[in-house]
């Protein structure tokens, strides 16, 4: 186990390497000089130069590339040319807002998908299967800033449950902070369900047709043995494939949910930054969420080693 | 004569394909007593399989299963769900084909075995793992105690029968289906398993049926046997005057068509020719007659009713029975 652990690690370095290389490269060749940018329209070419010269920029990508990487490796990611705050504050007064929505978001999404999943695949060509499979389908082609529509006038206009935007830290007020946080997660997680619920669904309808399910059944086991503990587990690999995606996705911020909800989160952090062209910022944010992808793919990596004992013991 | 355990009466199945209804299992009488063994041999898609699938009640959702099943004095056709599940795995289990396939590859040896021994008898934890490994070490699995913590692809294919053999007994059953235990395995490893499940079979005195497509597997094996083609038993008899005087040229067929030692090198098997009869289009005569050597037109006019031959417990289906006065031992 910890020899396949080590492997893993070993495999994502390079990835890592190919993500900082990438988002240096976007962020270098955008069109617009960082120095134009942070002197303006009445810059002198004398002091464009200069403040090229500080700033590195008359070096060669390749130089600006290494120097740029040995700074993050100090974990020294820059800082905001514009309100002087390192991309790590930004990020970690933004983070716990993204992280939030998407822990709230993947629950909720795996609380509808995963019984719906297991139902539907227990009586797969049944009314109810065709219905959920169906819902599921209509759910997967509404886009997220109708659902927030639609939940925002039912739930804050309507019936005056919820708040329709507005955000207070957890650490605050955390009643008040959930409540916040309800209508963008299940907006979120309307859109989530579909893809678990499908990709469980079709796994689970397979591993029902197989030997072991057979030899299950002729074991006398309760039907909730045969799906929970026999079918399930086997049946989700790809559900966790799914959902390490989605966390990876989420953990970006969502810049739709977040705007329309007014969640200070990472997604308008970078918004931010592109209309700012702050580039540092956006540099910045983008390598620690690639890094972040990276990560939660190497996690779901070894939840599958948990889940299927072949893949631990390099069988499969 | 001891009571009868189990007997199928006028058992038919049919499943719906696309090219209409398949008749996998046509009207199937049989029985067997408590402690005997019977076995089922034929060849690929004759429904011995769908035929154990129907008394285990695991056929596929949409086949349509018509007569009757009774075990131990129930119709398993007819049992509330729930009665057949505390039947299942406790008095009646099942050791299937392939041992790669029929152990779930993500729960332990231990868990397999100790689920099933708790969801039927009342033991503990504890009590129900000692069980297991006098269970494994019953079935020959060396050092059980560390096999409980192993998963099934850790352990070869013959030890996996092995496992399955252990998982079936475990709650000592009265009848244990056999379903082609030995065809996906070594043939080293074959004799040892079927000796396993004789050997096993004697000291719990439980009842056997053993599904084959090769007469050698229950030749000194079952005492009686049945021979099934296209859905319907040809020919059933206690083995020994099955083996000494068979009277359905497909028995005949199928144990020419077995590879055996003194022949000489080269020399091209007896395979029966032509393929068996599309399930879906039902013959109006003998289902054999058009691969059968000894058929005459009556043969594909009419089918011929299963019937007894001079021995008793000696039935056959054929119009044109062999070896019925000409020879005695074969």
């Amino acid at each position: 186990m910890l020899n396949f652990v080590a492997r893993r690690l070993l495999a994502i370095l390079p990835v890592l390497l190919a993500v900082s290389l990438l988002t240096f490269l976007i962020a270098s060749l955008l069109p617009g000089d960082l120095a134009f940018v942070i002197l303006g329209d009445q810059a002198t070419p004398e002091n464009v130069a200069a403040l090229r010269r500080d700033l590195g920029l008359d070096q060669p990508l390749w130089w600006r590339y290494l120097s740029w990487l040995g700074h993050v490796l100090q974990g020294d990611l820059g800082r905001s040319f514009r309100t002087g705050q390192t991309v790590l504050q930004a990020v970690a007064e933004r983070i716990p807002v993204s992280l939030q929505l998407m822990l709230m978001a993947e629950f909720i999404g795996l609380l509808i998908g995963v019984p719906v999943a297991i139902a539907c695949a227990a009586r797969a060509g049944s009314a109810f299967d065709r219905f959920m499979t169906g819902s599921a389908f209509a759910m997967l082609s509404m886009p997220s800033f109708l659902t927030a529509i639609l939940l925002i006038y039912l739930f804050a206009v309507e019936l005056h449950w919820l708040p329709a935007t507005g955000y207070v830290p957890f650490t605050e007020e955390p009643l008040a902070n959930l409540r916040f946080f309800v209508l963008p997660a299940l907006t979120l997680a309307l859109a989530e369900w579909p893809g678990i619920m499908r990709v469980l669904r079709s796994d689970m309808i397979a591993t029902l047709q197989e030997d072991y399910i057979a030899l299950a059944k002729s074991k006398g086991l309760k039907p909730s043995r045969i799906l929970f503990v026999h079918a399930l587990k086997p049946s989700s690999l790809t559900l966790v494939t799914v959902t390490g995606i989605n966390i990876g996705r989420l953990l970006g911020g969502t810049l739709i949910v977040e705007s329309i909800f007014a969640l200070p989160g990472i997604g308008r952090l970078l918004v931010g930054a592109i209309y700012t062209r702050d580039l540092v910022i956006l540099q910045g944010v983008v390598l620690l969420v690639a890094c972040g992808f990276v990560i939660v793919n190497f996690i779901v990596d070894m939840l599958y080693a948990v889940l299927d004992p072949r893949i631990r013991h390099g069988h499969a | 004569m001891s009571a009868l355990l189990l007997t199928i009466e006028d058992v038919a199945v049919e499943l719906p394909t696309p090219r209409g209804n398949l008749r996998a299992v046509d009207h199937v009488d049989l029985s067997l007593e408590a402690g005997r063994t019977l076995g089922i041999v034929g060849e690929s898609g004759c429904g011995k399989t769908m035929l154990s699938r129907a008394v285990l009640q695991l056929l596929p959702k949409k086949a349509k299963l018509t007569g009757r099943v009774m075990f131990d004095g129930q119709d398993l056709v007819r049992l509330a769900p729930e009665r057949l599940r505390r039947l299942r795995g406790r008095d009646l289990a099942v050791v299937f084909q392939d041992p790669m396939t029929s152990l779930n590859p993500v729960l332990t040896i231990g868990t397999q075995l100790v689920e099933t021994i708790q969801e039927h008898l009342e033991l503990d934890t504890p009590a129900a793992r000692k069980r297991s490994i006098e269970l494994l070490a019953a079935v020959g699995i060396p050092a059980p105690e560390q096999r409980l913590a192993q998963y099934p692809h850790q352990c070869s294919g013959g030890m996996r029968q092995r496992i399955a053999i252990a998982i079936a007994l475990s709650c000592e059953p009265k009848l244990l289906i056999a379903d082609e235990p030995t065809t996906a395995l070594d043939v080293t490893i074959q004799a040892q398993i079927l000796d396993l499940l004789a050997r096993e079979q004697r000291r719990r005195h439980m009842a056997m049926i053993i599904i084959t497509h090769d007469l050698g597997v229950v030749a000194g094996r079952a005492d009686e046997v049945a021979v099934m083609y296209a859905g319907r038993v040809v020919e059933r008899a206690p083995t020994q005057a099955l083996f000494r005087r068979m009277h359905m040229p497909y028995t005949e067929a199928l144990l020419a068509a077995i590879p055996k030692l003194e022949t000489a090198p080269h020399t091209p098997l007896p395979a029966i020719s032509g393929r068996p009869p599309d399930p879906t289009r039902p013959l109006r005569g003998c289902s054999f007659a058009p691969r059968c050597r000894y058929a005459g037109p009556r043969c594909h006019e009419a089918k011929p009713e299963l019937k007894g031959a001079e021995m008793p417990g000696h039935l056959y289906a054929c119009f044109h029975p062999i070896r019925m006065t000409e020879r005695i031992g074969a």
